[in-house]
């Protein structure tokens, strides 16, 4: 299938998914909220049995988180072992932890001795500072470009730009990020390779997310576009004499709007993704660089909350997704 | 020209050279913050400056006083006394006292760290002294000392639990804000007892991937930057902007095996993996430093240890093979070794902490494929090599091993070999190896105070090491560091201890 119909299989795949599931606003979030409870819940579950189930000595990896390849040895695992009891039947420990969570309490770290909350709020701020920037970059890239390329199909622009999404997608963030810093940092000084501290840090890492995000948004938006445009409505206001700016802002805009926001939601699972990839790369502290240490040290309750927040995370744009839909399309209202 | 605006003028030509002197330094390097205690952290806020051991090391990385002003011990070697140097202040304005020093070596003593190598009864104050009390004696016990699980904290800077939930040290720095895991920034302490630092603040960040720390350098986003991968080392070397240091650790890659396993169990077995290896080759294409190549395990700055052997004598594919025929095994229609219908195959243990390992695990299996040793190889993580030795499930296991931990290799060799004949080895050392001559090198080395003969002592045992070959090394490690043109004054500590930030000055 090529990018140009899977795209346009997906924008009409979001349109009818928005469109047939919720009656009225209430039972909307209703529904979230129920979601959201049972994704915490299995989420938790589900790496609580997956990092017990996974080879190698609990112990051993904990002690060697903490005190680095250098100092890890059995003496300090069995220290490890001792304090954290982890030689404690596991259905125990489970229970123990589900017991915490219904009185919201996410444990601490094994490695660092935090709160997980404390570890959580500090990398979560710089998480979702990156993931708005991206996304907000993507929306002035991508929408944009596919709008315009919608209006003229098969034009020149649709073909530059279908090449450019394709090139953008099929390359691995990883890759995007290292030519950026090679353009933007080693070659331009422009901007700051890595690190953070400075609003600077941020704006190479959420751009490479951010020109992922792009390409497939603006093919979205560009299929969206194409269809309303050679729509019946659309030739009417057109016949009626309206201009093409006004038919635009009148009747294109919003119809095309309504599966470019769908796909949104879609794109965040690329977004979770993402930041895995580029916080390492960019030494961002946050949420998907912690996820990654804390399963190579086996730290349970901190994986368990980093899960249970991108979880959450995940269910409450979606939530911002769908009201946004709801806002848009006043056929939802009516029905 | 008004009387008044020349000062003004006079002041603005001087402004870009007060500019220059505070200019911050920003220092990366690739290990995170775990958090702020020194049994997990410790060597970040020793590195940055922040805060110093009783024991420092000297130039030919020997015990040289740190906050201890000296030590003496008794005569039975069982007690331990370490005169604190005066008019030494906390970063809180507290005084150094001998209560808030054998607090905090309480505290390091009560978890895992270098402190358990050593037979430590009890750690005490009495007046301007720090008493240790040990059960037996300990030659190298200061130089324990030095490492940075043992760093002196104030007394405030400790929980009720013995945690350190401050990092409140006597360093030329002190810490201006942390936010684990990845940045650190100090600045100049005003208070400090030595020589006052030229530059008056500096950042650290921990980053992970090789490739962003070099990109780092060479966009200018960090005027120190260590550890760099070969590939990018070459490529740094050609900036003006940029001086490439490098200097040979004690930290030697090398590979344990499992005594007990019926192919290894004969030391020919375990000879002839080591003259199959190609050190030189591994070093050149590899590490990209031919002179990295270790046929020892010592490098020559570990003085006595160091016994001298070329590197390129310790390969001899031929005799390796003639070896393996005599303990019976015989190549099959592949070239693969046999013996009584079994393959010689053996699985190697590594980790990817350090990027170079991986690379050489796989240039062993090459290499071993000549004789017709069949390799797989396990990469994971670092623990699995401990917890595959106390289980037994290990068969090699390839790392780097720091026998300069602490300017003594003693305290490393205790914990790899040991000193009771009879359960000898070590998580990073031997495995199911035995050998009454080195435990009892090593127990006599453990209280002899002579320094010739130990000197002696040492050389018989990296001798003997290096014929049984319980672990077998491989190449030296050399750290690397892309350092700012602009900044004087850089040199690399050859046992991590520091980065010696306080000695840099920019340049006019």
């Amino acid at each position: 299938m090529s990018e140009n119909q899977a795209a346009r299989a997906t924008s009409r795949w979001a349109s009818r998914w928005t469109s047939h599931r919720t009656t009225g606003l209430g039972g909307l979030l209703l529904q979230r909220l129920f979601q959201a409870g049972l994704v915490a819940w299995m989420v938790g579950t589900l790496t609580f049995v997956l990092t017990r189930s996974l080879p190698g000595d609990m112990a051993y990896r904990i002690a060697a988180g903490r005190y680095g390849h250098d100092m890890v040895n059995t003496t300090a695992a069995e220290a490890v072992r001792a304090e954290l009891a982890l030689d404690q039947p596991a259905l125990g420990a489970y229970f123990g932890w589900l017991w915490d969570l219904i009185q919201l309490d996410l444990g601490r770290s094994l490695v660092s001795g935090e709160p997980v909350v404390a570890e959580l709020w500090h990398q979560l701020g710089h998480s979702l500072g990156l993931a708005a920037l991206a996304v907000l970059l993507s929306l002035l890239l991508g929408p944009p470009l596919g709008l315009l390329a919608g209006l003229k199909p098969n034009g020149m622009l649709d073909r530059v730009s279908e090449v450019a999404a394709s090139v953008l997608r099929a390359l691995p963030p990883f890759a995007v990020g290292l030519i950026l810093i090679l353009i933007f940092s080693v070659t331009l000084g422009w901007l700051p390779a890595a690190g953070h501290g400075r609003s600077a840090h941020g704006v190479l890492p959420a751009l490479t997310l951010a020109l992922a995000l792009a390409a497939i948004s603006s093919r979205v938006a560009r299929n969206a576009m194409a269809d309303v445009s050679q729509s019946a409505y659309y030739a009417f206001s057109r016949t009626k004499g309206l201009g093409e700016r006004l038919s635009f802002l009148r009747h294109g805009l919003r119809n095309a709007a309504v599966p470019v926001v769908a796909y949104l939601g879609v794109q965040f699972v690329y977004l979770i993704e993402g930041v895995v990839v580029v916080e390492t790369l960019f030494a961002w502290p946050g949420i998907g660089h912690a996820l990654v240490h804390a399963i190579v040290a086996r730290d349970v309750p901190m994986i368990q909350g980093t899960a249970l927040v991108m979880g959450l995370m995940f269910v409450a744009l979606h939530t911002v997704v769908d009201l946004l839909c709801y806002w848009l399309d006043p056929r939802r209202r009516s029905a | 020209m008004t009387p008044c605006l020349r000062p003004l003028l006079f002041g603005l030509v001087l402004l870009p050279l007060a500019a220059q002197a505070d200019r911050p330094l920003a220092v990366v390097a690739p290990w995170e913050i775990t958090g702020l205690d020194p049994s997990t952290s410790g060597y970040v806020f020793a590195r940055m400056r922040v805060a110093e051991t009783l024991i420092d090391t000297d130039a030919a990385g020997q015990p040289a006083p740190g906050l201890a002003s000296g030590w003496q011990v008794s005569d039975d070697g069982l007690t331990w006394r370490f005169t604190l140097r005066e008019g030494v202040t906390f970063h809180d304005d507290s005084p150094l006292t001998a209560q808030a020093a054998a607090l905090s070596l309480e505290h390091a003593l009560a978890k895992p760290g270098i402190l358990d190598s050593a037979p430590i009864v009890a750690i005490e104050a009495e007046d301007a002294d720090v008493v240790v009390h040990l059960d037996s004696p300990f030659a190298p016990l200061p130089a324990l000392l030095a490492h940075s699980t043992t760093l002196i904290l104030a007394v405030d800077a400790f929980d009720d639990e013995g945690r350190a939930t401050q990092m409140i040290g006597t360093g030329p720095y002190r810490v201006a804000s942390v936010a684990p895991p990845q940045r650190l920034t100090v600045e100049r302490f005003d208070g400090y007892w030595g020589e006052t630092p030229a530059i008056g603040s500096a950042s650290y960040l921990a980053v992970g991937r090789g490739e962003t720390r070099a990109l780092m350098a060479e966009s200018g986003d960090a005027d120190v930057v260590f550890t760099l991968d070969p590939a990018s080392r070459a490529r740094l070397a050609r900036h003006d902007r940029l001086a490439l240091h490098a200097e040979p650790l004690p930290r030697t890659i090398v590979f344990k095996l499992n005594a007990e396993h019926p192919f290894l169990e004969d030391e020919r077995a375990r000879q002839a993996l080591s003259l199959a290896v190609d050190r030189v080759g591994i070093a050149a294409g590899l590490l990209r430093h031919p002179e990295a190549a270790a046929a020892e395990l010592f490098p020559a700055s570990l003085g006595p240890w160091h016994l001298g052997l070329a590197a390129d004598e310790a390969q001899d594919v031929e005799r390796a093979r003639e070896l393996l025929t005599q303990l019976g095994w015989e190549a099959n229609g592949r070239g693969m070794l046999e013996r009584d219908g079994q393959p010689f195959q053996l699985t190697l243990r590594t980790f990817s902490d350090r990027p170079e390992l991986p690379l050489v695990a796989t240039a062993l299996q090459d290499q071993w494929r000549e004789i017709g040793v069949a390799l797989e190889v396990a990469v994971g993580n670092a623990s699995e090599i401990p917890s595959g030795h106390r289980d037994g499930s290990l068969e090699l296991g390839l790392m780097a091993r720091n026998y300069g931990l602490v300017p003594d290799p003693l305290g490393t060799l205790l914990d790899d070999f040991g000193t009771d004949p009879e359960t000898m080895g070590g998580d990073w050392g031997a495995m199911g190896w035995r050998d009454a001559d080195v435990a009892a090198w090593l127990d006599t080395l453990r209280q002899e105070a002579d320094m010739d003969a130990r000197a002696e002592l040492a050389e018989q045992v990296a001798r003997r090491l290096n014929e049984a070959m319980p672990v077998v090394p491989v190449a030296w490690y050399q750290q690397t560091a892309a350092v700012n043109a602009e900044l004087e004054g850089f040199s690399i500590d050859p046992l991590e201890r520091s980065y010696r930030i306080d000695e840099l000055r920019w340049g006019e």
